[in-house]
């Protein structure tokens, strides 16, 4: 039997992006040995990619934000089924959040007294997002790794956890391999918080990197938590439609909130004609008030009495409507359609939007202080992820916490721009305290039985074994397939079904996948086991869509087009059975207190 | 459809050579989607670090024809349209793990004795726009580590243990010139962190994809820092008489 190293910490935190960097810091600042994992180099997370912003209701820019308007904002755009508790402690939370990482040396763009500078996203009512640039991702993620080398965390870096380990129901450890050398490693550890990410590389055209695999949906969920909402998965609206190379990369949302306009083949400002009808009024009327916001906006004024343009509709909104654009035949050549911010100074848009001035620039050869950027809509986010108590983030197995995209609950059936990095501070903090409570007032570590970490050593090797079987990139190729003919952005039964039953077939290919080559750092025999944590992914979406009978949010039924009010007060529940099997049932949402229903009925909130 | 003609760096610690492969070019095509098409179709276990493919996150940083480059940025038609060759080597400054995926973990520990962000306890936190410019131009810095690999001392004289290179100059620059720190790394940069023996060639500002102004904006200004603080005496006296501790 292979040789493996033994670690032992008091906290394993998984995945070193905002939120998993976050937990470690904090449960570090209790004095436990804290371990970090993950499968990239430090500071190379997801999180660097979020462009646009920090959701926080500081209220620097516009003195009208509270906590109470970006707590309704927040259900407004997650269609009510949000975990209200987490929407209220995210938008209470957030501000000292962002002031915490100033303190530790983030550098925040600024308004012109001084302090924290905060710009406009779609779905929020004021100007909300602290931001650097368009690369306020980069700045969250370098602070905290900058902080939390100085914290006393282990760092285990480019090392892949395959696999949660148990001491009867408590967790026990995690088993993974270091992708350098493949040399196993046992971490035994009193409580772990996965801080994985999404799930995006389930998807061809998507803007996550090939990190995204579903490692945490599926290790939480093959150690018996249960995992909700997966039938809601954000399509970015804006990713890049060309060249082919580029497909999917990220057109920041910032865009839009600098006073980016989408016109469709014709010339046509299409947003207006998407705008749901009970919304309208959040909105500029005409070209000549949403105008007016925009030079406002330039301007630099902290506060405008014009309501803003049609473009800062909620995402799912957004993304639908150019899909029907470019449907009815008025996309751009390229099956997209034209984001324009073209019309405003090009030192402004250099200033405020440098990172896609040069991706378009040196990706595309297109300059975008000249001539309107082709976008279409691209995989971006999944809403849906690991039940979690709201204060502690503990799943429901004993030791076992998450935060992040991993998790589910917060962002309902739609997550606002601006609140994944708000998400990833507040909840990455609590996730690493409530890790470190419930790893103090453990004893001892929990014993792990010889047996399991044999198990999960072989389950790694056996692609390495085999002699012959499919290559698991052209598997990965059959799942995009799958996933953008029948799990996409517009669903119905019959698509659902046969994706579901095309699945099941991709399941028995993966389990003869063959990754050729040694040990050492092989992308192929890494992807085998990723291929079936996104298997498991894909199969939980596809099941909670058909399960959902209608539209909701980023979940659009062509066969059930309206929202249905009684299924706003339940949610999608995976889990796997006693056989082995994926299983599916429907909870009810938690009850809101009172005082929370009263903010979401008003229509301005009093902040005191 | 065009094809371009690629020779890439195969091997580990205990030695490699280029391999050659034939990749169809389509438009848009970048080196790493080259690579990501030989793992693909050709060779599964060809080893490449990488994340973003967006130019934000710096872990795909390869010699392209010699040029250190990201590879999620470096298009491909340009050199498929000449005919020519497209030669992939892993950068040359740190040891090797396999194929294009060197051991870069040096910079971790550099970046560990650099005396955190130290702000004044007493801060109001009102900071001006006009004082930040400088210290966010350093913080754009997405860690590809090619202004390491081209610096003379740590990638031609491998002076590691006396040179902390381009990458934590901008670092410390990053802290010293924040309005609100009031750390003091001019002893480190001096002693340990060997900013002497950066000659000011440049190079590293060439390769930046940030275009970070390593030189002219961060080092240079530290080593007159230095200046000041250990050989000019008359600044050392006016220091030390009008500026309170």
């Amino acid at each position: 039997m292979s040789n493996y190293e033994t670690r032992e910490h008091d906290v394993l935190v998984v995945g070193a992006g905002g939120a998993g960097l976050r937990a470690a810091i904090e449960a570090a600042s209790k004095g436990l040995r804290v371990a970090l994992v993950c499968k990239s180099l430090l500071g190379k997370a997801h999180t660097v990619m979020a462009e646009g912003g920090i959701a926080a209701a500081m209220a620097t820019v516009d003195s009208r934000d509270g906590w109470q308007t970006h707590f309704r904002d927040t259900m407004i755009g997650g269609k009510y089924l949000n975990n209200w508790r987490m929407a209220q402690l995210h938008a209470q939370e957030a501000p000292e959040c962002v002031t915490e990482l100033e303190r530790w040396g983030a550098v925040f763009d600024r308004t012109h007294d001084g302090k924290i500078l905060q710009r406009a996203f779609g779905g929020h009512t004021y100007k909300r997002l602290c931001h650097v640039g368009d690369r306020t991702g980069l700045e969250l993620i370098r602070t905290l790794q900058d902080k939390g080398v100085h914290s006393g965390i282990d760092v285990y870096m480019e090392c892949t956890i395959s696999k949660l380990l148990k001491d009867e129901d408590r967790i026990a450890g995690a088993f993974g391999y270091f992708r350098e050398d493949g040399r196993y490693i046992l971490f035994r550890a009193k409580a772990v918080v996965l801080a994985t990410g999404g799930v995006g590389k389930a998807f061809l055209v998507t803007s996550n990197s090939w990190e995204y695999t579903a490692d945490g949906h599926a290790l939480a969920y093959d150690a018996g938590a249960d995992l909700i909402d997966m039938e809601f998965v954000q399509f970015h609206p804006t990713g890049m439609v060309a060249p082919t190379g580029v497909r999917g990369i990220l057109v920041t949302e910032a865009v839009r909130g600098e006073g980016g306009i989408l016109r469709n083949s014709l010339g046509e400002r299409f947003m207006w004609k998407y705008l749901p009808e009970a919304l309208k009024n959040d909105y500029a009327a005409d070209e000549a008030e949403a105008k007016l916001w925009v030079e406002d906006t330039l301007s630099g004024k902290l506060r405008t009495d014009h309501r803003r343009p049609p473009e800062l509709s909620t995402r799912d909104n957004v993304a639908r409507a150019i899909y029907q654009e470019v449907k009815a035949g008025r996309g751009s050549p390229s099956g997209g359609v034209f984001l324009d911010i073209s019309y405003q100074p090009a030192d402004r848009v250099k200033k405020k939007l440098p990172s896609m001035y040069h991706q378009f620039k040196d990706l595309a050869d297109v300059d975008i202080t000249k001539v309107p950027m082709e976008v279409g809509p691209t995989m971006h986010y999944i809403m849906g992820g690991i039940r979690v108590d709201a204060d502690t983030a503990e799943s429901r197995v004993p030791g076992l916490f998450a935060a992040g995209e991993c998790s589910g609950g917060m962002h309902g059936a739609n997550r606002l721009g601006g609140n994944s990095l708000s998400d990833l501070i507040v909840f990455g903090r609590r996730a690493g305290r409530g890790a470190a409570t419930y790893a103090s007032n453990l004893g001892t570590l929990p014993r792990i039985s010889d047996a399991e970490v044999n198990d999960a050593i072989d389950e790694l090797e056996a692609p390495l074994k085999r002699s012959e079987g499919p290559n698991p990139y052209h598997v990965q190729k059959k799942m995009y397939e799958i996933t953008g003919e029948c799990f996409s952005i517009f669903r119905e039964e019959g698509d659902l079904t046969k994706g579901l039953r095309l699945m099941e077939e991709l399941k028995e290919e993966i389990k003869r996948v063959r990754g050729p080559g040694g040990k050492a750092y092989n992308p192929g025999w890494h992807l085998c086991r990723d291929l079936r944590n996104l298997a498991i992914a894909a199969e939980a979406i596809g099941r909670s869509a058909l399960s959902r009978r209608e539209s909701r949010g980023a979940h659009s039924r062509l066969d059930y087009t309206e929202t249905d009010e009684k299924l706003g007060h339940e949610n999608t529940s995976i889990f796997r059975g006693p056989d082995g099997s994926m299983h599916l049932e429907k909870t009810p949402l938690p009850e809101m207190p009172a005082e929370l229903k009263e903010i979401l009925k008003k229509k301005e909130v009093a902040h005191a | 459809m065009l094809e371009a003609r690629m020779k890439v760096w195969r091997g580990d610690k205990n030695g490699g050579a280029f391999k050659e492969y034939k990749v169809p070019v389509e438009t848009g095509m970048v080196v790493l989607d080259a690579m990501h098409y030989i793992q693909r179709e050709i060779e599964p276990d060809l080893a490449v670090r990488w994340n973003c493919k967006a130019a934000k996150c710096g872990s795909c940083s390869a010699e392209v024809n010699g040029r250190p480059s990201l590879m999620c940025k470096t298009r491909m038609e340009g050199f498929a349209q000449q005919g020519q060759e497209i030669m992939v080597e892993p950068i040359q400054a740190f040891p090797i793990i396999k194929d294009l995926v060197t051991d870069v973990s040096w910079n971790y520990e550099v970046n560990k004795r650099i005396q955190p962000f130290t702000p004044k306890p007493d801060a109001d936190w009102i900071i001006y726009q006009e004082d930040i410019e400088r210290v966010q131009e350093f913080r754009k810095c997405i860690e590809c580590f090619l202004c390491q690999d081209v610096c003379h001392v740590i990638r031609d004289s491998n002076r590691k243990d006396a040179f902390i290179g381009p990458r934590f100059m901008v670092r410390v620059a990053s802290l010293e010139m924040h309005p609100l720190d009031t750390g003091d790394r001019l002893k480190f940069l001096k002693e340990r962190g060997g900013a002497g023996y950066c000659n000011i060639t440049k190079c590293c500002t060439e390769v930046c994809p940030e275009d970070i102004h390593i030189t002219d904006n961060a080092i240079i200004p530290l080593k007159e820092r230095i200046v000041d603080e250990y050989y000019d005496p008359i600044a050392r006296f006016f220091k030390h008489v009008f500026v309170k501790k």
